[in-house]
């Protein structure tokens, strides 16, 4: 059987650095196969050369055995190789019909048989969309679902997947690898890039570890397990990555919330969480736990609820008041809303505590202020060309860190961190466990917000579970389990358990 | 500091730095380029009375500029900035005739604040769109201009001669407006490069949510950069008054579109953060070297506005195609 696409000897340098070095990469009919590694380790890259994206320097491109050189990515997708990005590629305003049949809208548009054909093709999927609503009215999911629909609506022989459920919650993710099966029995050629593991495990035929622009080596989840791909992947095993949890004594109340109400997303949220504490919030995607921190930091306004400092109640009506408060937040969205990518690492460590570096006539110290960050960034092993490099440059553990840097000048003793690793390499991953783990030995109050129930498991004294705006449930360490979380975050108060699917 | 380790790429600095010289340097290099092209065709230009010309000529432009930067390095736009300045005209002209010089320059550059105000607290507090809301500032200033005026131009009398002295004076041989528009980008390129203030507002233009998010009232500096630029427009118009003996409402008709060129030409992003205070004085000089040229040239009017509209568009492909040698 010929392979639907054969990559052979792809290179491509950027300036100076080489991103592939000669990389070999085929997908069969009829499988998924899974690609790995680190952020960095050029599968975007290799998936851009396939996707028409981008020119190789050196190498081929076959498909179904023939020698072929795609000048943009419209002749990779008469060809039949579609892209699903991780963040939808589509236009809010125009409906879900009109997306998926972007590319071929005729002059007049007959609404009735574009909406029927739209409705078919969701159908199929196994989902209940309604082909006139817009596109920007939808949930993620179902952006993605839409996506998936508009690959279909042409001859497609190849999709690609890139992180594709990182924005979903268990349940979506779960219905969406059903569409894949389906795709997979149909004998369309899979590619999934993913970093959760368990998943690909579950799915893939095949997985190629990358690193470095290489391929590391091939296996099937048969041969190879989850620890060994993990070390094929950096170097060392899972069991590495979460620091020994740390004598902390737990100290006094320092942050308490009571009633927080916003709309429907968050429905009456009250707990404490005490200094020298990781207290952990779990749950599905849009249960509300995203919302809960940003009304604690008061980065959106509330209907009602009260917060307390170290018993105090104190007023947040903004950012800079939870500031004032010593209350800080890395948010979910990095570069959207963690950092400020054009400017270097010097502007935006200090962003949020200007005072000590500016003298009284508002000039900035620059002396101090390299001194500051120079420490501040060696304490935290931020890997730069120099604290005056831009943001953009580093890779995205490095800018987590250097949200993290910010938030250690700014000293506060409370520190929300919404999904602190995603989209980090699992190197960087370890090192910003780590960095948790000093803030609450520092005797900050730590909440992590997380969508991966292991590093919930692994960095926390105890979790939270959240569910349609409100708290389900604790979770106790001895009580820490998948199950546990996931009944929770799927049973109502009354105890009725939500389907899952 | 950690070096760099084997995971980050470092290496397509040589090209990458060329791209980041020549976005730095590229108007200073045009501007080169035109003085020599200038030079060449006509002896007249590097003259040190002709050079003084321009450099008068633009004054204007060149003070406003300065608070347009502010505004477009927050991703906003000023379009009142002409009308706020022929309101500045008007009004010295008519204040000076009762106040004191001083007094009336002062309450002038006030009253070009408070445009600036109304306009910042629509934008930065209510957030309303700033094209829209400039735009309403750019009509409502100019009809003020033209009720206080009465329609009329407004003659300096006697009590006005400061201001003649000023726009006609001298200090070194520098003409006085001129000296004027190099303290305000001095003070600017402080402002921007050295304070807290102008860490932030570049930092807002980047991203604004990263930046409230860091615990900073932006809609406070937000409002304050249209305060700027309302004041610095008013004292172009003064600079205005001061050089014709006249105040009008017809002074700065289409200045905004002017100001931003230059602006843009000293290679500022309307996407805001990036910009500086020295290309864009080196924008509105290019912008008066044109247009000099053009008129040793004998290059009729009607054809100049043509060129200008090309050379706007030059300038920013230049821009844009260090960018694309950046990515490449």
């Amino acid at each position: 059987m010929t392979d639907l696409v054969d990559l052979r000897g792809i290179a491509k340098s950027f300036g100076g650095v080489r991103a592939l070095a000669g990389v070999d990469f085929s997908v069969r009919p009829g499988e998924v196969h899974a690609l790995l590694g680190e952020n960095g380790a050029g599968k975007s890259t290799l998936m851009r050369v396939l996707g028409g994206e981008m020119r190789p320097d050196a190498g081929e491109v076959r498909i179904e055995g023939k020698a072929v050189t795609f000048g943009g990515p419209r002749e990779a997708l008469e060809r039949g190789i579609a892209m699903i990005h991780q963040e939808p590629a589509l236009a809010p305003d125009l409906s879900v019909a009109e997306n998926i049949f972007m590319r071929e809208l005729p002059g007049v548009i007959g609404w009735r048989g574009l909406n029927r054909r739209a409705r078919a093709l969701i159908d199929r999927l196994g989902f209940d969309i309604d082909p006139r609503r817009l596109v920007g009215d939808l949930a993620v999911a179902h952006q993605q679902v839409v996506e998936i629909a508009k690959a279909l609506s042409r001859d497609v022989r190849v999709i690609v997947f890139d992180e594709p459920t990182a924005v979903l919650s268990a349940r979506d993710a779960e219905r969406l690898h059903r569409i894949i099966a389906d795709l997979r029995g149909a004998g369309v050629g899979i590619v999934y890039i993913s970093h959760r593991l368990e998943e690909v495990f579950r799915i893939a035929d095949r997985m190629t570890v990358m690193k470095d622009g290489r391929t590391v080596g091939t296996v099937t989840p048969q041969e190879a397990g989850i620890d060994d791909v993990i070390r094929m992947m950096v170097g060392r095993p899972l069991s590495a990555m979460f620091a020994e949890k740390s004598r902390r004594q737990a100290g006094a109340e320092a942050l308490r919330v009571e009633n927080l109400r916003a709309g429907t997303r968050v429905r009456g949220v009250s707990f404490a969480v005490r200094a020298g504490e990781i207290l952990g919030l779990g749950g599905l995607v849009g249960s509300g736990r995203t919302e809960t921190a940003r009304l604690i930091f008061g980065a959106d306004r509330r209907d009602g609820g009260e917060i307390f400092r170290n018993g105090r109640k104190v007023a947040i009506r903004s950012p800079l008041d939870a500031v004032a408060a010593g209350i800080g937040l890395v948010p979910e969205d990095r570069k959207g809303q963690g950092v400020i990518l054009g400017l270097s690492i010097r502007v935006n460590a200090t962003m949020a505590r200007l005072k000590p570096v500016v003298n009284p006539l508002g000039f900035i110290r620059r002396g101090a202020e390299q001194r500051l960050v120079g420490n501040l960034a060696g304490s935290l092993r931020v890997k730069a060309a120099g604290i005056e490099a831009p943001v953009s440059s580093l890779s995205g553990g490095n800018q987590q860190k250097v949200v993290l840097a910010k938030w250690f000048h700014v000293g506060g003793e409370v520190i929300i961190l919404d999904e602190p690793t995603r989209g980090v390499d699992v190197g960087a991953k370890a090192e910003i466990y780590a960095l948790i783990e000093r803030m609450a030995a520092e005797g900050k109050a730590v909440i992590v917000i997380s969508s991966e129930h292991q590093e919930l498991f692994g960095l926390c004294d105890r979790v939270l579970v959240m569910g349609e705006g409100e708290i389900r449930g604790e979770l106790l360490p001895e009580r820490y389990s998948e199950e546990n979380l996931l009944s929770l975050a799927m049973t109502r108060r009354d105890g009725e358990l939500r389907m899952a699917g | 500091m950690t070096t760099t380790t084997a995971g980050t790429p470092d290496a397509p600095r040589s090209r990458a730095d060329i791209g980041e010289l020549f976005h730095r340097y590229g108007t200073f290099c045009i501007f080169v380029l035109l003085i020599v092209g200038a030079h060449l065709m006509s002896p007249a230009f590097l003259t040190e009375r002709n050079i003084m010309n321009v450099l008068r000529q633009i004054s204007g432009t060149g003070i406003m500029a300065v608070g347009m930067l502010l505004v477009i390095l927050t991703r906003g736009i000023d379009l009142s900035v002409g009308s706020v300045s022929a309101l500045g005209s008007v009004l010295s002209a008519y204040l000076v005739a009762a106040w004191s010089p001083e007094a009336s320059t002062a309450l002038v550059v006030l009253a070009g604040a408070g445009c600036g105000l109304v306009t910042g607290i629509l934008v930065a507090y209510l957030r309303l769109p700033a094209f829209v809301m400039t735009l309403a500032m750019m009509t409502a200033a100019r009809g003020l201009s033209l009720i206080i005026s009465n329609g009329q131009p407004i003659l300096l009398g006697d009590s006005g001669q400061a201001f003649t002295d000023f726009g006609a004076g001298f200090v070194f041989g520098v003409p006085q407006p001129v000296l004027l528009m190099f303290a305000v980008f001095i003070v600017g390129g402080v402002v921007l490069g050295f304070t807290k203030f102008g860490r932030i507002v570049r930092a807002i233009g980047s991203n604004e949510e990263a930046v409230r998010l860091s615990g900073i009232a932006v809609p406070r500096y937000v409002c304050a950069v249209y305060v700027i630029s309302g004041a610095l427009a008013a004292l172009a118009g003064i600079i205005s008054t001061a050089r014709a003996g006249v105040g009008s409402a017809q002074v700065g008709v289409g200045a905004e579109l002017a100001v931003i060129a230059a602006v843009v030409i000293g290679g500022a992003s309307l996407m805001g953060g990036r910009g500086g205070a020295v290309n864009t004085l080196l924008g509105a000089m290019v912008m008066g070297v044109i247009s000099n040229i053009m008129n040793l040239a004998n290059v009729p009017g009607y054809h100049q506005q043509v060129l200008m509209g090309a050379i706007i568009v030059i300038a920013v492909l230049l821009q844009h195609g260090t960018r694309w040698l950046r990515r490449h």
